[in-house]
């Protein structure tokens, strides 16, 4: 049983497309998530559909939307970094590790979820997942809490072999579409291709196919 | 934003002409254009609060539009525009949206800075 889960991500939505029916698992049964949220996702693409956000205006409307987002899943404590979108692997890593490492010696968690350096696709979950593995590192083993990394370059089950932790999260997959739903801006785009909850076509090897059904993560083993 | 009227554009040009103004250029095809195999190459590029005077700036095509600002040593251009906003902070926001309405590319001036 954890005691204190701590999700460290880039974006706003991340936490929910990759995790959310975890965390809400989590949430549900008691267990406090804290979600360390890197940026607010100011750069990107996705606007709405049909559009309603322009690239100035988006920074606070995804605010809002993660807001709503983490009451959907149970987040009741947010932390936001106040980085920008697509610049966390240019910054100082040991600047960034000092803030990270500080804020695990204050959450104490037993769980953290981030992304696994070099199979996240995106270069701020890369970096941002490099930087919280050195953190978690940086403490002794005793105090050193398990890391559930994400991943989904499309090779990463060749290079990593199969995820060892497959949670079935299809009894909270109406918090999990909800907090989709809460994303308007950057899930409105994906929605109709999920129908009352269902995935239209089940069969399709798209990304978005097992996404209420199944979440997967590695546990990183620390050299 | 609505769709581009040139007339309207055109004159919000005019008015940051020989000025210091602040430009927000950018252009993408989405973080993950390889990984989705929308695309072989994953490109984008943007440049945020670069300071720039031109003295020349049109908006031309029939949509979607192009724009060129002439500056001192250079040019700053856009392609593939197909919305506009003024807003109340006197900015003009321009961007070229695909069909699934995300954005593609973005010019935007402004006579403060842009927020980080």
């Amino acid at each position: 049983m954890e005691q204190h889960v701590l999700v460290v991500f880039p974006h706003p939505d991340d936490e929910t497309f990759g995790c959310g029916g975890t965390i809400a698992q989590f949430t549900k049964s008691g267990v406090p998530v804290t979600y360390v949220c890197g940026t607010m996702g100011q750069m990107g693409r996705n606007m709405g559909r049909p559009f309603f956000a322009n690239r100035e205006s988006l920074p606070s409307i995804r605010e809002a939307e993660l807001e709503k987002a983490c009451q959907a899943i149970g987040i009741q404590h947010l932390i936001k970094l106040g980085l920008r979108d697509k610049t966390i692997e240019f910054e100082d890593p040991e600047q960034l590790t000092d803030r990270v490492e500080q804020i695990l010696k204050e959450v104490r968690p037993s769980l953290v979820i981030t992304h696994y350096p070099g199979y996240a696709v995106h270069p701020d979950h890369n970096a941002l997942g490099d930087v919280t593995i050195r953190a978690v590192s940086r403490l002794s083993v005793r105090e050193r809490p398990i890391v559930y990394a994400h991943a989904f370059a499309l090779d990463c089950q060749d290079i990593l072999g199969a995820p060892d932790i497959i949670n079935d999260i299809s009894a909270v997959s109406e918090m999990k579409l909800a907090a989709i739903r809460a994303h308007r801006s950057q899930s409105q785009v994906i929605l109709p291709r999920l129908g009352n909850g269902q995935f239209k076509n089940p069969s399709s090897k798209n990304s978005y196919s097992h996404m209420l059904k199944r979440e997967s993560f590695w546990t990183y083993h620390f050299s | 934003m609505e769709p581009i009227n040139k007339s309207i554009v055109q004159s919000a040009l005019d008015g940051f002409l020989n000025r210091d103004v602040y430009l927000h250029l950018e252009t993408t095809n989405g973080a993950y254009a390889v990984h989705r195999k929308e695309s072989n190459m994953t490109v984008g590029a943007y440049i945020r609060n670069g300071r720039i005077c031109f003295e020349r700036g049109i908006i031309t095509g029939e949509g979607p539009y192009r724009v060129g600002l002439k500056i001192d040593l250079g040019w700053v251009y856009a392609e593939g525009l197909t919305d506009f906003e003024t807003d109340q902070e006197g900015r003009l926001l321009l961007a070229g949206h695909d069909q699934d309405g995300r954005l593609a590319v973005a010019l935007e001036l402004s006579l403060s800075p842009f927020e980080l």
